[in-house]
C-alpha cells in the first residue's frame, strides 16, 4: 500500500506552497507555477487541487485581508502542515531511490 | 445604469456564485477578480472577459460544486422522530377520530388486499404450467343458419390429421376424451374419480410433475395417479405396478404418481390419466363408425414449436377439418383456431366466433370496487384530518413561527398519515386472515395470504406508501399552508369555502356507495327473477342417480318393481341426459315445410317410459308416451320452441324424420329449462328409448321423509350394481348451481356494497361529531334563545342530508348505464324498475340520518349552561 497519496500536480503545488512561504494563496500559487515550470494552470484545477490537498490533511489555511482589488473577498493563504512534509519527503525518497536504482550503463545507450 | 468595466461579467460571475461550494465562494470569487482585474490592466476588457469565462468554466468540476443537499446540518432523523412522537399522541389524544381513521382505513384495505388477492389467483390461474405460454386447445367455429357458433370440442381423428399434415408446427399434439367421473376398481375398493383418456403426448402437455414412476406410458394398459387418489386407494402401499380397473372394464397397470394439479388450474382434480390406444382398443364403435368426424367429442391439447406463433398457426389450420368431412357437415363451415392457455379461464367466452372475454370481466369489475372502496376509506382520512384544522392549525402557527419549512411541514402530515396507514394495514392483515375462511366460502377459492412471497410484500409496501400519500395528500398541503401570523392571533377562521372540498368527498362517497347498493339489489333481482322463471316440470323431491354401467338398465324392470315396492317412490325412469343439461344434439332432423337450406340444430333427450311421469312435464297438447301404444318408439314429444321453430300449424299427429326414419308427433310440451336459465330456450326432441340410460331419475312421494326413502333405496341400488358407490343429487340442488356464478358476483358484490357503506358511515360520524362540537356554543345560544331540539336537529342534518340527495343524482345514471350494459349479456333479463333507485337512495339517506342524528340529538340536548359556562 502506498502510505501517502501524492498526485504529480499536486505535488508541483506543495512545493511551490513550500517556495511561497507565508505568500501562498491562489493567484500567488498559480503564478509561480506558470512562470517557474511554464505551463499553464487554470483556477479550476488548482483550486481542485488546494481542496484535495487540505482534506487530506497535507495543508492547512487561514483566511488573509480583503483587499479592494480583490473585491473585499479575502485570500485564503495556505500553509504546509507536518503530514504534508512528510509526504513530499516520502515521494523525494522514492524518487531518489529510483534514480540511484538506474544502472549506469542505462545512460550510455546513445553511444553504441 | 453605468456598468463598472472593472468588474468581471457578470452572467459567469453569477453562475458561479450559483453552482459554488460556499465555503470556497468568497475565497475563488476573490482570487477570480484579482486576475480579472490584472488582465483588464494588461491585456484589454474583452481578453481578461474571455479568460474570465473559461476559468469559470474550467472551475464547474466536482469538488468545487455545492452538494445537491442544501441543509447538511439539518437533523431529519431527530425531527422524523418528532414527527412519529407527535402523530402518536394525536392518535392517543383523540380516541375516536383516530378509530374511525383506522377503522375506516383497515375495512378499506381489508377489501383491497381480498380483491388483490382473489385477482392475483384469477391471474395465475394455469400459470404452474411451465410452458403454458406455447399450449392450446384446437376448437372450432361452426355456422348454424349465419348465426357462428364455437364448439370446444372437434371429431377423434383430428389429433391424426393435424399430426400428420400439420405437424410442423407442433411440437406436441394430444387429445384427451371422456374427462370426467369414472369409477376406479382396485381390488373390492370401487370410487368415483375424475379421470381421461390421453394420447401419449399429453403428460408432456400437462406437464406432469412426477413423484414416482414415469410419465411414459408405452403399454396402452397403463394409468398414472393424482397422488391425492395413491394415498386414497393404496395408503402407504407401492402403487407401481398395481392392477386397476377404469369403470370395471380394462385392466390397467399404475406406472407413475403425479402431484396434485393445484385448485387454480384447468385441470384441478384430475386423479387419473390412462391412454386413449386402451379406450379405442377397447370400444369398437371408434373403429366401426360409419363417419368418424361427425361427433364432437374429443378436447385437442397442442403445444406449439417454439418459433411458431398461435395467429399464424391458426390460420394454417382453420381448414383441416373442413377438407375431411362430407357436404352435409360441409354446410356448418367448421373453422378450426387455436385458444391460447392463457385465454382458457379468464377469457373462455365466445361470441358470433369471436373472443368474448368471460371471468376477465369480473377482474375488472372487482379491480375497480376495490379501487373506489380504498378511495372511500382515504376520503375519510383527508375530511377528517382537515375538519380537525382549527386544532391543527395553531400547531402549524407554532411550527412555523420557530422556523419550520413549509417543506417539513408536508412532510410532518405525510408521516403522520404513514403511520396511520401503517397501523391500519397491519390491523387489515389481521382482519383479512380472519374473513379469509368466509371470503375463500363465498368466491369457491383456495386463497391464502402470500406471507413468503417478496413480491406481495413489496407490492403491500409500496400500497402503504401511496395510500398514505393519497390520504395525506390534502391535509398535508392544505394544512402546511396556514400563515402563521392569522393562526396565531386568533383571527383565523376557516373560510366559507373551506368546507367545498370536504362536501364534495362526502358527495363520491356517497355516489359511490349507493351505486354499489344499486347494483348489489339489481344482481339479486336478476338471480330471483331467472329463478322464478317457469321452468316447466317439478324438481321437488327428485333425485337423479347417474349410472356408471349398465347394471341397473339391465334389469331394469326388477328394480323399478322393488323400488315401487318401498312404498317411499311414486315414479321411476332412465334418461340419458340429466334434467339440468341436455347432452346430446342433432343435425338430422327433417320435416314437412322445412327449408332445405336451414340448417338446424335440436337438443335430443331419449329416455325410457314415464319420464314425463316422473319429472311431472306439462302437456299442452297431444300425450305423453305410453306403454299402451307400441307405435311410440317411432314417435316424438317437441317442446314449444321446437314447434316454433318449426312453423308448424298443427303438430300433433305430423310425420317428421330424423336421419331419414320417420317418427310421429304425438305431444308438445311446455318449455323446460334444461341450460342456462338465462338462454331462451331452444328446441328439444324428446324420443323414447329402450337403450341404456346415463342417469336414473327417481321421484319421491311427497308424504315420504327424504332420509328414510333413501335408506330405502340405496339396499335396491347396491343389490343390483356393487360396483357402483351409491351417491344421488337432488334436481333441486342441481338447478340451484346453475345461479352459482351469478349469486357469487351478488353476494360479493353485497359485502363490498355492505363495507362501502359502512365506511362511509364512519365518515360522516366523524364529521358529524366534529361539527356539532364545533358548534357547541352557537347551539347553547340558540337554545337558550327557545330552540327547540327538533329545530336544532333539523339544522345539523340538513347539511347531510342535501349532500345524500346530490350524490344519488349522481348515482342514478351511473349504475344504470352500468347495470343495463350487464343485464344485456343475459336473454332472459329482469328490468330496472324505478322503484330499486328510490330504495337504494332512501336507504342511504335513512343511514345517513341515523348516524347523523346520533350525534345531533347528542348535541341538541347538551345543557346549554355547560356550553356557554366555559369561556
Amino acid at each position: 500500500m502506498k502510505k501517502y497519496q501524492l498526485g504529480e500536480f499536486e505535488e508541483v503545488v506543495m512545493l511551490t506552497v513550500g517556495v511561497l512561504y507565508k505568500d501562498a494563496y491562489g493567484v500567488s500559487i498559480k503564478k509561480e507555477i506558470e512562470t517557474r515550470l511554464s505551463r499553464n494552470v487554470s483556477v479550476g484545477a488548482l483550486q481542485t487541487a488546494l481542496k484535495r490537498l487540505e482534506d487530506k490533511g497535507y495543508l492547512k489555511s487561514f483566511d488573509g485581508e480583503a483587499t479592494e482589488e480583490r473585491a473585499g473577498r479575502p485570500k485564503k493563504y495556505f500553509q504546509i502542515t507536518a503530514l504534508g512534509k512528510k509526504a513530499m519527503e516520502y515521494s523525494k525518497s522514492t524518487r531518489d531511490e529510483l534514480w540511484s536504482a538506474i544502472p549506469k550503463m542505462a545512460w550510455n545507450v546513445k553511444i553504441i | 445604469m453605468k456598468k463598472d468595466i472593472t468588474s468581471p461579467p457578470r452572467l459567469p460571475l453569477r453562475f458561479f456564485r450559483w453552482f459554488c461550494h460556499p465555503k470556497l465562494l468568497k475565497y475563488i470569487e476573490g482570487d477570480l477578480t484579482e486576475l480579472y482585474l490584472e488582465r483588464l490592466n494588461e491585456k484589454g476588457k474583452r481578453k481578461a472577459d474571455i479568460k474570465f469565462i473559461t476559468d469559470v468554466l474550467l472551475l464547474f468540476r466536482p469538488g468545487i460544486i455545492r452538494p445537491i443537499e442544501q441543509r447538511q446540518n439539518l437533523n431529519t432523523q431527530a425531527m422524523l422522530k418528532n414527527y412519529f412522537k407527535i402523530s402518536w399522541r394525536n392518535v392517543l389524544r383523540n380516541k375516536g377520530y383516530s378509530f374511525i381513521n383506522m377503522g375506516g382505513l383497515a375495512f378499506g384495505i381489508t377489501v383491497t388486499l381480498l380483491i388483490g388477492l382473489w385477482i392475483y389467483d384469477e391471474l395465475s390461474f394455469d400459470n404452474d404450467n411451465t410452458h403454458s405460454d406455447r399450449l392450446a386447445r384446437v376448437i372450432q367455429n361452426v355456422t348454424n343458419n349465419g348465426e357462428v357458433q364455437t364448439w370446444k370440442s372437434v371429431p377423434f381423428p383430428l389429433a391424426e390429421e393435424l399430426r400428420t399434415n400439420y405437424g410442423s408446427d407442433f411440437k406436441h399434439i394430444a387429445m384427451a376424451v371422456n374427462w370426467g367421473d369414472h369409477m376406479l376398481t382396485l381390488k373390492d375398493k370401487t370410487l368415483k374419480q375424475i379421470g381421461v383418456y390421453l394420447e401419449k403426448d399429453g403428460p408432456e402437455i400437462l406437464d406432469l410433475k412426477m413423484i414416482q414412476g414415469s410419465s411414459h406410458m408405452i403399454d396402452p394398459a397403463s394409468i398414472l395417479l393424482s397422488a391425492s387418489a395413491a394415498q386414497t386407494y393404496f395408503g402407504d402401499e407401492d402403487p407401481i405396478n398395481q392392477v386397476m380397473r377404469i369403470d370395471e372394464q380394462p385392466v390397467v397397470k399404475v406406472i407413475g404418481i403425479y402431484k396434485d394439479f393445484p385448485l387454480n388450474s384447468t385441470f384441478a382434480g384430475l386423479n387419473f390419466i390412462s391412454t386413449w390406444e386402451l379406450l379405442y382398443n377397447a370400444d369398437s364403435w371408434f373403429k366401426t363408425a360409419e363417419d368418424p368426424w361427425r361427433p364432437n367429442f374429443a378436447t385437442l391439447f397442442v403445444e406449439l414449436n417454439d418459433n411458431a406463433e398461435f395467429n399464424i398457426v391458426s390460420a394454417k389450420i382453420k381448414d383441416a377439418k373442413l377438407k375431411k368431412i362430407n357436404s352435409q357437415l360441409a354446410q356448418k363451415k367448421p373453422e378450426l383456431f387455436l385458444h391460447p392457455m392463457s385465454d382458457w379461464h379468464l377469457r373462455s367466452e365466445f361470441k358470433n366466433g369471436v373472443n368474448a372475454g368471460g371471468a376477465i370481466e369480473y377482474v375488472w369489475m372487482f379491480a375497480i370496487i376495490g379501487a373506489f372502496v380504498l378511495l372511500l376509506a382515504c376520503i375519510n382520512f383527508m375530511n377528517l384530518s382537515t375538519a380537525r384544522n382549527e386544532i391543527r392549525a395553531k400547531e402549524v402557527g407554532i411550527r412555523k413561527t420557530v422556523g419550520s419549512l413549509r417543506k417539513q411541514l408536508v412532510l410532518q402530515f405525510f408521516s403522520e398519515s404513514f403511520l396511520i396507514v401503517l397501523f391500519s394495514f397491519v390491523i387489515s392483515l389481521l382482519l383479512t386472515q380472519i374473513v379469509l375462511p368466509i371470503f375463500n366460502e363465498v368466491a369457491n377459492k383456495q386463497i391464502t395470504i402470500l406471507w413468503s412471497h417478496p413480491f406481495f410484500w413489496l407490492i403491500s409496501l409500496g400500497f402503504i406508501v401511496i395510500t398514505s400519500l393519497i390520504a395525506g395528500s390534502y391535509p398535508a398541503f392544505y394544512l402546511s399552508s396556514f400563515k402563521p401570523i392569522q393562526v396565531l392571533k386568533g383571527t383565523f377562521k376557516a373560510g366559507r369555502y373551506a368546507a367545498l372540498p370536504r362536501k364534495i368527498l362526502v358527495v363520491t362517497q356517497f355516489t359511490v356507495s349507493i351505486t354499489l347498493i344499486i347494483g348489489t339489489i339489481i344482481v339479486y333481482q336478476q338471480i330471483q327473477f331467472a329463478k322464478n322463471r317457469p321452468v316447466g316440470y317439478s324438481r321437488a323431491s327428485l333425485l337423479s342417480i347417474y349410472e356408471m354401467n349398465s347394471s341397473i338398465h339391465d334389469h331394469v324392470d326388477a328394480v323399478k318393481e322393488e323400488m315401487m315396492q318401498t312404498g317411499v317412490i311414486s315414479s321411476m325412469t332412465e334418461s340419458q341426459s340429466s334434467l339440468t343439461g341436455i347432452w346430446s344434439s342433432t343435425s338430422g332432423f327433417s320435416w314437412n315445410g322445412k327449408d332445405p337450406n336451414l340448417s338446424t340444430d335440436f337438443g335430443v333427450v331419449s329416455s325410457a317410459h314415464d319420464y314425463g311421469k316422473t319429472i311431472g312435464w306439462e302437456i299442452k297438447e297431444g300425450r305423453d308416451f305410453s306403454p299402451e301404444f307400441a307405435t311410440d318408439s317411432s314417435a316424438v314429444v317437441l317442446n314449444e320452441a321446437a314447434i316454433h321453430y318449426m312453423g308448424l300449424k298443427n303438430p300433433v299427429g305430423e310425420t317428421v324424420t330424423w336421419w331419414g326414419r320417420p317418427f310421429t308427433v304425438i305431444g308438445i310440451i311446455k318449455n323446460m329449462v334444461m341450460e342456462s336459465p338465462y338462454d331462451e330456450q331452444r328446441p328439444v326432441i324428446y324420443f323414447l328409448t329402450k337403450e341404456s340410460g346415463n342417469v336414473l331419475l327417481i321421484k319421491l312421494k311427497s308424504s315420504a321423509n327424504t332420509r328414510e326413502a333413501i335408506a330405502k333405496i340405496e339396499p335396491i341400488f347396491k343389490k343390483y350394481n356393487p360396483a357402483q358407490p351409491f351417491e344421488f343429487q337432488f334436481v333441486d340442488d342441481e338447478y340451484a348451481k346453475k345461479f352459482g356464478n351469478e349469486e357469487r358476483i351478488g353476494k360479493l358484490a353485497g359485502f363490498f356494497a355492505m363495507l362501502a357503506v359502512l365506511i362511509c358511515c364512519l365518515g360522516i360520524f366523524g364529521l358529524a361529531s366534529f361539527t356539532a362540537e364545533q358548534r357547541t356554543k352557537e347551539i347553547g345560544i340558540r337554545k337558550v334563545l327557545g330552540a327547540s331540539v327538533t329545530k336544532l336537529w333539523q339544522m345539523l342534518s340538513k347539511d347531510f342530508v342535501v349532500l345524500v340527495l346530490l350524490s344519488c343524482l349522481f348515482a342514478v345514471p351511473i349504475s344504470y348505464y352500468f347495470l343495463h350494459q350487464w343485464l344485456l349479456k343475459y336473454e332472459y333479463r329482469t328490468d330496472i324498475g324505478w322503484w330499486v333507485f328510490i330504495m337504494a337512495g332512501s336507504g342511504a339517506m335513512l343511514i345517513t340520518l341515523l348516524t347523523v342524528s346520533y350525534q345531533a340529538v347528542k348535541a341538541a340536548l347538551a345543557n346549554p349552561v355547560k356550553s356557554l359556562r366555559s369561556e
